[in-house]
């Protein structure tokens, strides 16, 4: 009886178990990198109707981030400003006339708002409060980086549910003085802060672990 | 008793395990023509299983688009069909391990004509059983949150919770399962390949027998792994539904909370998998006429395990009853007088009339003997082993601690509809079985049969008669 099979159809488990754990390994690595917030979402930075510039307002005039965002110490939500905000300097004092601005005066103009385009955006399901985070003393720079230094605002972190749980768990190495939160250039490796010296906070941070922490 | 007269081996005047002197060649005939040769018999049972399979498809997707609302899920019953038929699964999938490991290692040969039969059964079971929590869970897609898989939501598994140990138990069994039915087969693969008319077949069977030659070598390998692979199963056995009854033990839920559960619930495996076992190779054995390897004493003995496993079902619903009285606890007490008397009285009473008053009629030989009798009172085991699951999880949770929030459980359409579509799938996994697979484990039944014997055609002298 002749043979069903061709005689390299005997190397058939040896190639398996060479090629087996090499392309096992190559899909849990590529995976493990290529799906992860921090691969995919890090670095998304949409080009915006208005060329605003955190750099110029927040960081060369050293402008509060609450001048703008001025809910986030009240609501759960860091309010985009309205254009009026804009045009408290913009209408009769600065650049009046810039073509850049345009957008802005039409916006004022018509009543209606600038179609920005949001940049930290986190799941439907995941109820996240500015609140609690900035009593905590947990700095702006801490979730959203160095916006004083981006002419054009991105993603620094994954915000990742892991990458919060990370904080969750172990929050003391990214609490500052309540009195930095806004400080953009405040450094944890250079300034020794103790949390639990700090006679300005009335209580001990304690971060849910639970699912309904922030799954309510 | 002679009207029971089996045939007798000549040299251990013990019944023999296949009748009609057969020889080998006769027996791989036998077993091979239903696969070489399909009846229109086997057709019409294939499209009926296949359009069951489709009420599956159909529940399924309307599930899958609506949501288990479409169940008849209520506030105090969360668990409800979908919980009854996955332990009604998981029970019948007790049988072919048993059969192919425990009597395996207690050197029981009458094995040999029902373990592959069995193993498929166990096999295509445990597939039906793993359908429901997987789509109990709603989500099914993230069903891999049930592994320990590291991810980005830094989520990790409970392995305090119950149903976390039944995601390993349940997969393990199905593993070892499959392993233990494909190496079996191995031999038997081999056979069909060589007697292939077919190119498609040929290299089907060729490539799934692994270049099987038959060879000594091949034979000590392949019997020290069937017996490691039974050495694995065997304590698996007693593992799985033990872990499935802490599904309920585990709980504080009166009804649910007895340290009675686990042989509670490995012996009525056993019994519901016997059960099937029994529904299925009645007719499997009259159609593919194979009554020679699958003889009447095979069947008796089955019945005589049906016998005392549906016995010791039958201790342990007393049983809970005593303990419920002799514990002094009120609220046990209520759980199981209402599950006698309450709502589900007809339930509790179909539950035992099916599993504890039919199998007593196994006492009597005549009836041990009768395929019509047995497939008859299978049938019988098989809806009270499912009645027995859906009385553990609806009473007990339709009237909980708390009076304001009892209801009364009923099922949907739905509910109906995706039992049925299980039975769908079952049934088309073993028609592609019979279809395709030796339904009989050849290679070993051979060895068990009166020819195989050295000492065959002696007449006590030594010396070799023709």
């Amino acid at each position: 009886m002749p043979a069903i099979f061709p005689r390299w159809t005997n190397n058939i488990p040896l190639v398996v178990a060479l090629a087996g754990p090499v392309v096992g390994a190559g899909l849990v690595g590529g995976v493990w990198y290529f799906f992860s917030p921090k691969f995919t979402d890090v670095g998304y930075r949409p080009v915006q109707p208005v060329p605003f510039s955190h750099k110029l307002h927040a960081g060369d005039m050293g402008m509060d981030c609450r001048y703008c965002h001025n809910t986030v110490e009240r609501a759960a939500h860091a309010a985009i400003p309205a254009t009026q905000t804009c045009m408290n300097c913009h209408k009769d004092l600065v650049k009046t006339d810039s073509p850049k601005l345009k957008l802005i005066r039409d916006s004022y103009e018509s009543d209606q708002p600038v179609p920005w385009i949001r940049v930290h955006q986190l799941p439907d399901y995941a109820y996240f409060d500015h609140r609690p985070h900035l009593a905590a003393g947990v700095g702006c720079a801490s979730c959203h980086g160095r916006i004083d230094q981006m002419a054009v605002v991105q993603m620094s972190q994954p915000l990742s549910m892991g990458w919060c749980l990370d904080c969750h768990r172990d929050p003391e190495p990214n609490l500052r003085p309540l009195d930095q939160i806004t400080n953009m250039a405040w450094d944890s490796a250079l300034e020794k802060y103790d949390p639990k010296a700090d006679s300005a906070r009335v209580r001990a941070v304690n971060p849910p672990e639970h699912c309904s922490g922030c799954h309510r | 008793m002679a009207a029971f007269k089996d045939e007798l081996d000549p040299i251990s005047g013990r019944k023999v395990l296949v009748e009609n002197n057969l020889t080998f060649a006769q027996v791989t005939d036998a077993v091979a023509a239903p696969i070489e040769a399909p009846s229109a018999r086997w057709w019409a049972f294939f499209l009926v299983s296949v359009s069951m399979l489709g009420v599956l498809v159909v529940s399924l997707g309307w599930l899958f688009w609506e949501g288990v609302g479409i169940w008849g899920l209520n506030n105090p019953v969360a668990w409800g069909w979908a919980i009854v038929n996955f332990v009604f699964w998981v029970g019948i999938g007790h049988a072919g391990t048993l059969i192919s490991a425990v009597l395996f290692l207690f050197r029981q040969k009458w094995r040999t004509s029902i373990n592959r039969a069995s193993e498929a059964m166990t096999i295509f079971a445990v597939i039906c059983a793993l359908l429901f929590p997987t789509v109990h869970a709603g989500r099914p897609w993230v069903l891999y949150w049930t592994l320990p898989l590291p991810n980005q939501m830094g989520m990790w598994p409970n392995f305090r919770s119950p149903l976390l140990w039944d995601v390993f138990a349940v997969s393990t069994y199905f593993t070892v399962s499959l392993l233990f039915w494909y190496v079996g087969l191995i031999p038997d693969l081999a056979t069909m390949r060589d007697r292939a008319k077919s190119t498609v077949r040929r290299v089907a069977y060729g490539a799934f027998a692994l270049g099987w030659r038959g060879s000594t070598r091949h034979w000590l390998h392949y019997e020290k792994a069937y017996l490691i692979l039974a050495g694995i199963a065997t304590p698996l056995v007693l593992s799985v539904h033990t872990i499935v009854s802490f599904d309920f033990a585990v709980s504080q839920l009166p009804g649910w909370h007895t340290t009675i559960f686990p042989p509670y619930f490995v012996a009525g495996a056993i019994f519901s998998g016997f059960g099937m076992v029994l529904t299925l190779l009645v007719p499997l054995r009259k159609w593919f006429r194979l009554e020679a390897l699958i003889t009447i004493k095979h069947l008796e003995n089955m019945a005589k395990i049906i016998l005392v496993t549906g016995m010791m079902v039958g201790y342990a619903y007393g049983m809970e009853f005593f303990i419920a009285w002799y514990s002094g606890n009120p609220y046990e007490q209520y759980a199981f007088a209402n599950r006698a008397f309450g709502d589900y009285w007809w339930a509790y009473w179909t539950m035992v009339s099916c599993n504890v008053i039919s199998p007593q009629l196994f006492w009597f030989k005549a009836v041990r003997r009768s395929p019509l009798a047995l497939f008859i009172i299978s049938i019988f085991v098989n809806i009270g082993m499912w009645f027995e699951r859906f009385v553990i999880t609806v009473t007990s949770l339709h009237h909980d601690f708390l009076p304001s929030s009892w209801d009364y459980y009923s099922p949907t359409i739905w509910d109906v509809s995706t039992l049925i579509g299980s039975f769908g799938l079952f049934f088309t996994l073993f028609c592609l079985f019979v279809r395709f697979l030796p339904v009989i484990a050849l290679a070993e039944v051979k060895s068990v049969m009166p020819i195989a014997d050295p000492h065959y055609g002696d007449h006590g002298d030594g010396h070799h008669h023709e």
